[in-house]
C-alpha cells in the first residue's frame, strides 16, 4: 500500500462526528487527560498515537462511557456526538455504545458459537424481527470483517476456537453486527501476527467507507497507513493533532518531533 | 501412670543427650567452635533426637498392637461354651477387660494387694462386690473363665508394659551411646540432623493419608462383618428402614438416602438462588463500601456452628411452620404433625449454607476475565445482559462445582437434620412430613448401647462408608471441574 | 425510530437523538432494574436471616443468666442435724438430703407467716416452689461448717424451674392448666413473695460455672465444667494439630518433590477438608475407642478426633502462608549458604508465622463449635458434677463438651432446658467471635505486602 495514495484520499471535506471540547479526566486524585480538544471527523480513520501511559486508551473510553465502569473515574468536560452531549444525564450509555461501538485490545470472543458471538449485539438491540433477517445481518457482519469465508462453513464452533487474527476480525464483525455510527479501536493488532495485522488493516480501510472510525496504536507505521488524521498524546496531554501526512512529514511540535523519529516514547 | 513417667524421662534423657552431644562436639574441637564441621547445636540435636525419635516411635507401635496382640492371646481361654446364647466373643472380651480393670482399680486403691488379685477365685469370693466398693460397677456375676481370662489379661499386659518399657529404654540409652560415639568435629552433624527432621516432615505429610486409610478401613472392616450378618440386597435395594432388637430388622439405605437427597434438594433450592444472586450483585454492582460490609457479615453466617442453626430449626423454624400447617394452625390444614419435617431442616440448612454458595460463586465470577464483560459492555449491552449473557456462562462449570460442593454438604451435615428433620423412614414426597437421612440413623445408631455384634449397630459402618464415598465423589468431581475452569481463564 | 437523521449514516438504526430513550431502552433498563434488585434482595435475605438467628439468640438465652432467688432464714435445728450433738463429720454427713426438708419447710412456712400473707397452701406445697436443689445446698453447707449447727444462717435458694419461668414470663397461669407440678396458689405465692422482696430475679454466675444439673433441676443447670471438657480438647487439639500441621505444610510446599505420591497426598488433604465431621466421629470410635480402648466421652479421644479433623483446615492455611513469602528470601538465605533446612526455618518459617497463627485460631474455632463426632464418641448426656483435679483426668475422665451439653439441653422435654440452651450458645458464641477477632486482628496487623 502506497502511503501517498491514501492521504489523497483524505483530502474531500467531511462532517464532525465527534466533538471533544475541553475534556478531564481524572483517576480519582490523578489527572490522567488534561484539557483535550479534539474533532473527529465522519467517513475517516483517526489515529491516537503516543507512547504507553499518554492517555490515549483513556480518552478513547470516554467516547462510548467504556469508563463509567471504573468506579474512580471521573470526565469533565464536553463530547459532542451529532451535537448532542454524550454526558448529558438524560443520556443512557447503553443507547450510546450501540452507536458507538468498540473494539479491544486483546481479541474477546464470548464463549459462544461464532453465530452467536455476531449475532449477540442484534439480539439485544433487537435489530432483528426474525431468524432469517438476523442470518443475513450475521452474514453481512461477517462479511464486511471480511471473515466470512473462512468461518461460513462453521458458524457454530466456538468463537474461542479461531485463531487470535481471526478472533479479532470476528471481534470487528460483532461490533459491526449492531450497526454503529462510530467504531472505537483499542490497539486492535497489538496482539496480532504481522498477517492478521496486514488485514485488519486492509479491513479498517474499508470499514471507513461507512463509519467513523477512530483507532489507538502505538505504532506509528500502522497510524501512517490506516489514518487520513493523526492525533499525538504525550502525558495527558494532545499536543498536535491534524492531517496525518502532515504529523508524519511536517510536525509543529517539537515533542511529536522527537517522538516519530524514536527519541521519546 | 507409668507410660507417662518413660515419656518424660526419655525427654530428660534427650535433654541430657543434647548437653553431652554439644559439649563433646566442643571439646574434640578443642573449644574452637570454627573447626567443627556444623554449629555445636547440631550435634546436640543429632543425639538428643537419636535417643528419643526411635524410642518414642517404638512405643508408639507397641502402644497400638498390644492390646491386640493381647486380646486375641486371651480370647482363646474362652472356651465357646463360656459364650452366652445372646451374647458374642467381643461382648465377653469387653466384660474380661472390666474386670481386669477393675482389679488394677483395686489394687491402686489399696482394697486388694497384687498377690490378692492374682489369686482371687470367682468361686471363694464375690468379685462383684470386692469391685463395687472401689466403684467399679459390673453388670453382672463374674464367671470363673471370665476371671481366669481376666487374670490372664492383667499378667500379659502387665508383661508387656515391662518389656516394652525395658525396650525402649535400650532403644533410647543405646542411640545414646552410639550418636555420642559418633560425635567428633569432622562428624557431619547438620545433614544428619537436617535427614532425620526431613523424615520426621514426610511423617507428619502421610499422616493425613494415614487419616484416610483409618477411615477407609474402620468402616470397611464393619461394613464387611455386617454384611455377613444382614443381607446386603436389603440394604441396598430393601424399601424399608425398620431396626428391631428382635433380629428380623429390615435396613435399608434407600428410604434414608432419599431423605436426604430430598432434604439437601430443600437446602440447595434455598441457597443457590441467593448465594447465587448475592455473589452476582457482589462482584457486579457492588461498590467498595458495600462489599466491604456486605461480604463479611454474610460470612458470619459460615462461622456459626450448626449446633446453632440446629437448635434454631428445632426451637424455632419447627414451631413456626407448625404454627401455620399442623393441626390447629393458621391455616387449618393439617400438613404438618410436628415440629420436624423436610422443610425445617432443608430451610435452615439452606440459610447455612447461603454464604457457603456465595463465596465459592463469588471467587468463580471474579476469574471471568475483564476483557468478556468489556466486550458485551462496548456493544452496548446492559449490566445484566452482561451478566446473563455472557458472564453466567462463562462461569457456569465453576458454579456447577460450587453447587456440587454445596451439596456434598448439605448431604453430610449432621446436627441440623438430627434436630430438624425428625426420625421417621419413609418415601414421601410432602415437604413437610418429618423424614430421616444417613446422617441422623448413623448418629442414633451409634449412641447409647451399643453392641458391636449386631447387624443393627454395623449398619451404621455401612452407612458411614456410603456417605464418605457419596461426599468423597462429589468432593473429587466438584474440585476437578473447579480446577478445569480455573485452569481456562489463566 | 422512524425518523431520518441528519447525518449521513443511511445504514444506522440507531437514529434518533441520544437524549431521548427510545422504547426498548426504557424496556431493557427495567430489566435491568429488576435483575439489580434480586440481587440487593439476595443480600438482604441474607442480613435478614443473620438478624434473625442474633435477635432470636440474644432474646430467647439471656433469660439463662438471671435467675430466681427466694431469701430465707434457715435454723439449723441440732435435733435433726446432730442428735448426738458432738459435731461428728461422720454423724453429721449420715443424715440425708431427705432429714433437711422439714428445716426448709419450717423457715419457708415462718417466712410467711412473718410477711403476713394468706395463702391456702400447706407448708410442704409452699415450700414446693423452690428447687430440688435446696436441701442439697444447705446439706453442703452444714458439712462445710458443722460449727454452725444451732444457729439461723439467712440462705438464697434457687426457685424451681416453673416460679422462674414465670418471673420471666414463660410459665403464665393459663399454660399450667396441666401441670402437676405448679399450681395457680402456688405462683400466687410466687407473687406475694415478689411484692415483699423475698423472691427475687438476679444475675446467675452459676449457669456460666456450673455442671449440668439432672433432668428434675433445669434452674441448677450451667456451662462450666463442659467448658472445662472443651478447654482440654482444645489443647489437645492446639498440642497436636499445631506441629503436625506445620510439619506437613513445610514438607508439601517446601521440600516435596513433584511425583504421584505427593500429588496424591494433595488430593487427600483437599478432600478431607471436605468430609462430613460424622465420618471422623465413626474413625475416632472405631480407632480409639474399640481399638485401642481410650476411654469413651474423655476430652483425649474428642480431641483426637477434631485433631484429625482441623489438619487439613490448619495445612491448607500454613502452606498459603508459607507460598506468600516470596521466593527471594529463600534466595537470599541460600545465597549466604545456609542449607534448605535453615532457610526454612530460619526465614520463612517466621515470616510466615502470622498467617499459620491466623490458620490455626480459625481451626480451632471451627473445632470448638463441632458437635457431631462428639455425639459418636459419647460426649454427651455424661453429667459431670465437678471440674477435674488434674491435667490427666481433665484429659482422661469423662466429660462433655460445650456444643455437645447444648445439644444434651435440647433434647430434655422441659422446656426450662431450651432457655439454658440458647444460653449456652451466646456463651459459645462469644468464644468464637473473641477468636475470629483475634484471627482478624492478628491478619491485619502482620500482614505484609510483598
Amino acid at each position: 500500500m502506497n502511503d501517498m495514495s491514501r492521504l489523497e484520499k483524505a483530502v474531500d471535506t467531511r462532517q464532525t462526528k465527534i466533538a471533544a471540547k475541553n475534556v478531564q479526566v481524572y483517576y480519582g486524585d490523578a489527572h490522567a487527560i488534561k484539557d483535550v480538544s479534539v474533532e473527529i471527523e465522519d467517513n475517516t480513520v483517526t489515529a491516537f498515537i503516543g507512547p504507553s501511559g499518554c492517555g490515549k486508551s483513556t480518552f478513547l473510553r470516554c467516547l462510548n462511557r467504556m469508563n463509567d465502569t471504573i468506579d474512580i473515574c471521573r470526565v469533565e468536560g464536553d463530547i459532542l456526538l451529532d451535537g448532542e452531549d454524550i454526558y448529558d444525564k438524560r443520556v443512557d450509555p447503553v443507547q450510546l455504545r450501540a452507536k458507538v461501538g468498540m473494539v479491544f485490545q486483546k481479541p474477546n470472543p464470548f464463549p459462544k458459537s461464532i453465530y452467536d458471538n455476531v449475532a449477540y449485539g442484534p439480539r439485544i438491540h433487537g435489530l432483528a424481527r426474525n431468524k432469517a433477517e438476523l442470518d443475513e445481518i450475521v452474514e453481512n457482519s461477517l462479511r464486511r470483517g471480511a471473515i466470512w469465508d473462512e468461518v461460513k462453513d462453521r458458524l457454530d464452533a466456538p468463537g474461542t476456537s479461531l485463531s487470535g487474527g481471526q478472533q479479532q476480525r470476528l471481534c470487528i464483525a460483532r461490533a459491526v453486527a449492531t450497526e454503529p455510527e462510530v467504531l472505537l479501536m483499542d490497539e486492535p493488532c497489538s496482539a496480532l501476527d504481522p498477517i492478521a495485522t496486514a488485514q485488519v488493516e486492509e479491513l479498517i480501510d474499508d470499514l471507513r467507507k461507512r463509519y467513523s472510525v477512530v483507532i489507538v496504536t502505538h505504532s506509528m507505521q500502522q497510524a501512517a497507513r490506516v489514518s487520513q488524521k493523526t492525533a499525538f498524546f504525550h502525558l495527558g496531554n494532545l499536543v498536535e493533532f491534524g492531517e496525518t501526512g502532515q504529523i508524519f512529514t511536517n510536525p509543529k511540535d517539537p515533542r511529536t518531533e522527537s517522538y516519530i523519529t524514536g527519541r521519546i516514547g | 501412670m507409668p507410660t507417662y513417667w518413660l515419656v518424660l524421662s526419655l525427654l530428660v534423657l534427650a535433654a541430657v543427650g543434647y548437653v553431652l552431644g554439644r559439649n563433646r562436639a566442643l571439646q574434640t574441637a578443642g573449644g574452637d567452635t570454627r573447626a567443627l564441621h556444623s554449629l555445636p547445636n547440631y550435634y546436640g540435636l543429632n543425639v538428643a533426637l537419636t535417643s528419643l525419635v526411635p524410642a518414642l516411635g517404638v512405643l508408639i507401635v507397641w502402644m497400638l498392637v498390644q492390646p491386640v496382640f493381647v486380646d486375641s492371646r486371651v480370647s482363646t481361654l474362652i472356651p465357646d461354651s463360656a459364650v452366652p446364647e445372646d451374647a458374642t466373643l467381643d461382648l465377653v472380651m469387653s466384660d474380661v477387660r472390666r474386670v481386669a480393670d477393675g482389679l488394677d482399680e483395686a489394687v491402686e486403691q489399696g482394697a486388694l494387694t497384687p498377690s490378692e488379685a492374682r489369686q482371687l477365685d470367682a468361686e471363694a469370693t464375690d468379685i462383684r462386690a470386692r469391685l463395687g466398693e472401689v466403684g467399679v460397677a459390673l453388670g453382672s456375676d463374674v464367671r470363673p473363665e471370665v476371671l481366669r481370662a481376666a487374670q490372664r489379661y492383667r499378667q500379659l499386659t502387665s508383661v508387656g508394659k515391662t518389656a516394652m518399657s525395658i525396650v525402649v529404654a535400650v532403644l533410647a540409652l543405646g542411640g545414646l551411646a552410639w550418636s555420642y560415639s559418633q560425635t567428633h568435629k569432622d562428624f557431619r552433624a547438620r545433614n544428619v540432623v537436617e535427614k532425620g527432621v526431613l523424615a520426621l516432615l514426610v511423617v507428619a505429610a502421610s499422616l493425613a493419608i494415614l487419616t484416610t486409610i483409618g477411615i477407609v478401613f474402620s468402616m470397611f472392616f464393619e461394613t464387611i462383618n455386617f454384611f455377613g450378618l444382614h443381607s446386603w440386597k436389603d440394604f441396598f435395594f430393601g424399601s424399608t428402614w425398620a431396626p428391631n432388637f428382635r433380629g428380623d430388622s429390615e435396613l435399608s439405605i434407600l428410604p434414608l438416602l432419599w431423605g436426604t437427597l430430598y432434604i439437601s434438594f430443600v437446602a440447595l433450592l434455598v441457597s443457590v438462588p441467593i448465594g447465587l444472586f448475592a455473589a452476582i450483585y457482589l462482584s457486579e454492582y457492588a461498590n467498595g463500601a458495600t462489599r466491604s460490609f456486605a461480604k463479611p457479615l454474610l460470612e458470619i453466617l459460615a462461622g456459626i456452628p450448626t449446633i446453632v442453626y440446629g437448635l434454631f430449626a428445632l426451637l424455632t423454624v419447627g414451631p413456626m411452620l407448625a404454627d401455620v400447617f399442623a393441626k390447629g394452625g393458621l391455616l387449618g390444614v393439617e400438613w404438618m404433625t410436628g415440629a420436624t419435617s423436610v422443610v425445617t431442616a432443608g430451610v435452615v440448612m439452606g440459610i447455612m449454607l447461603i454464604p457457603f454458595v456465595s463465596s465459592l460463586s463469588d471467587d468463580i465470577i471474579n476469574a471471568v476475565p475483564q476483557s468478556m464483560r468489556d466486550g458485551s459492555l462496548g456493544l452496548g449491552a446492559t449490566q445484566s445482559e452482561t451478566v446473563r449473557q455472557v458472564v453466567l456462562p462463562a462461569a457456569l462449570p465453576g458454579i456447577v462445582g460450587a453447587i456440587l460442593l454445596a451439596a456434598s454438604r448439605a448431604i453430610g451435615e449432621t446436627m441440623i437434620v438430627v434436630m430438624g428433620a425428625g426420625a421417621i423412614a419413609k418415601f414421601s414426597l410432602n415437604p413437610l412430613e418429618s423424614m430421616t437421612t444417613i446422617t441422623t440413623r448413623i448418629v442414633s445408631q451409634l449412641t447409647g448401647d451399643t453392641d458391636f455384634a449386631s447387624p443393627e449397630t454395623l449398619v451404621a459402618f455401612a452407612l458411614g462408608l456410603t456417605l464418605f464415598v457419596l461426599t468423597l465423589g462429589l468432593n473429587v468431581l466438584a474440585l476437578y471441574i473447579v480446577r478445569k475452569y480455573r485452569e481456562q481463564y489463566e | 425510530m422512524t425518523d431520518i437523521s441528519h447525518q449521513s449514516a443511511p445504514q444506522s438504526r440507531h437514529a434518533g437523538s441520544l437524549l431521548q430513550k427510545d422504547s426498548r431502552t426504557v424496556r431493557r433498563n427495567r430489566a435491568e432494574a429488576r435483575f439489580k434488585i434480586y440481587g440487593i434482595f439476595a443480600i438482604a435475605v441474607g442480613m435478614l436471616m443473620l438478624a434473625v438467628l442474633v435477635y432470636n439468640i440474644v432474646t430467647r438465652g439471656v433469660g439463662a443468666y438471671s435467675q430466681t432467688f427466694i431469701t430465707l432464714d434457715v435454723e439449723l435445728l441440732e435435733s435433726k442435724l446432730d442428735k448426738n450433738g458432738n459435731r461428728n463429720l461422720e454423724e453429721i454427713k449420715k443424715v440425708t438430703t431427705f432429714g433437711y426438708a422439714p428445716l426448709i419447710k419450717n423457715a419457708f412456712e415462718k417466712k410467711v407467716e412473718e410477711l403476713g400473707i394468706k395463702t391456702p397452701l400447706k407448708p410442704k406445697d409452699q415450700a414446693a416452689i423452690l428447687s430440688k436443689s435446696a436441701e442439697a445446698q444447705l446439706r453442703d453447707f452444714v458439712i462445710a461448717n458443722p460449727d454452725k449447727i444451732g444457729e439461723t444462717i439467712e440462705f438464697r435458694f434457687l426457685a424451681n424451674s416453673r416460679v422462674d419461668g414465670y418471673m420471666k414470663g414463660r410459665v403464665t397461669r393459663e399454660s399450667i392448666a396441666n401441670d402437676k407440678s405448679i399450681s395457680v396458689e402456688q405462683l400466687d405465692l410466687v407473687d406475694q413473695l415478689h411484692k415483699a422482696g423475698v423472691l427475687n430475679k438476679t444475675f446467675n454466675i452459676d449457669f456460666i460455672t456450673g455442671a449440668d444439673a439432672s433432668d428434675q433441676r433445669p434452674e441448677a443447670a450451667g456451662m462450666g465444667v463442659s467448658m472445662i471438657g472443651s478447654l482440654f480438647m482444645m489443647l489437645v487439639v492446639l498440642a497436636l494439630a499445631l506441629p503436625i500441621g506445620v510439619a506437613a505444610s513445610i514438607y508439601l510446599e517446601e521440600f516435596a518433590p513433584r511425583n504421584w505420591l505427593t500429588d496424591i497426598i494433595e488430593v487427600n488433604i483437599s478432600n478431607l477438608a471436605a468430609v462430613p465431621s460424622i465420618v471422623f466421629g465413626i474413625l475416632g470410635l472405631a480407632v480409639f475407642i474399640n481399638y485401642m480402648h481410650l476411654p469413651m466421652s474423655a476430652p483425649l479421644v474428642g480431641g483426637l478426633v477434631l485433631t484429625l479433623m482441623t489438619l487439613p483446615t490448619i495445612i491448607i492455611s500454613t502452606r498459603a502462608s508459607l507460598k506468600s513469602v516470596p521466593p527471594s528470601i529463600r534466595d537470599a538465605a541460600l545465597g549466604v549458604g545456609a542449607s534448605k533446612m535453615q532457610a526454612v526455618f530460619h526465614h520463612v518459617l517466621p515470616l510466615a508465622a502470622p498467617g499459620i497463627l491466623t490458620g490455626t485460631i480459625i481451626g480451632l474455632a471451627q473445632a470448638l463449635g463441632e458437635t457431631a463426632p462428639l455425639l459418636l464418641i459419647g460426649m454427651v448426656g455424661f453429667i459431670a458434677s465437678n471440674a477435674p483435679d488434674s491435667i490427666a483426668s481433665g484429659l482422661l475422665s469423662p466429660n462433655s463438651a460445650m456444643p455437645a451439653q447444648i445439644y444434651e439441653w435440647a433434647k430434655r422435654a422441659d422446656p426450662a432446658f431450651y432457655e439454658r440452651a440458647w444460653g449456652g450458645i451466646i456463651i459459645l458464641l462469644v468464644f468464637l467471635v473473641t477468636m475470629n477477632t483475634v484471627a482478624v486482628i492478628l491478619r491485619r496487623r502482620f500482614e505484609r505486602r510483598w
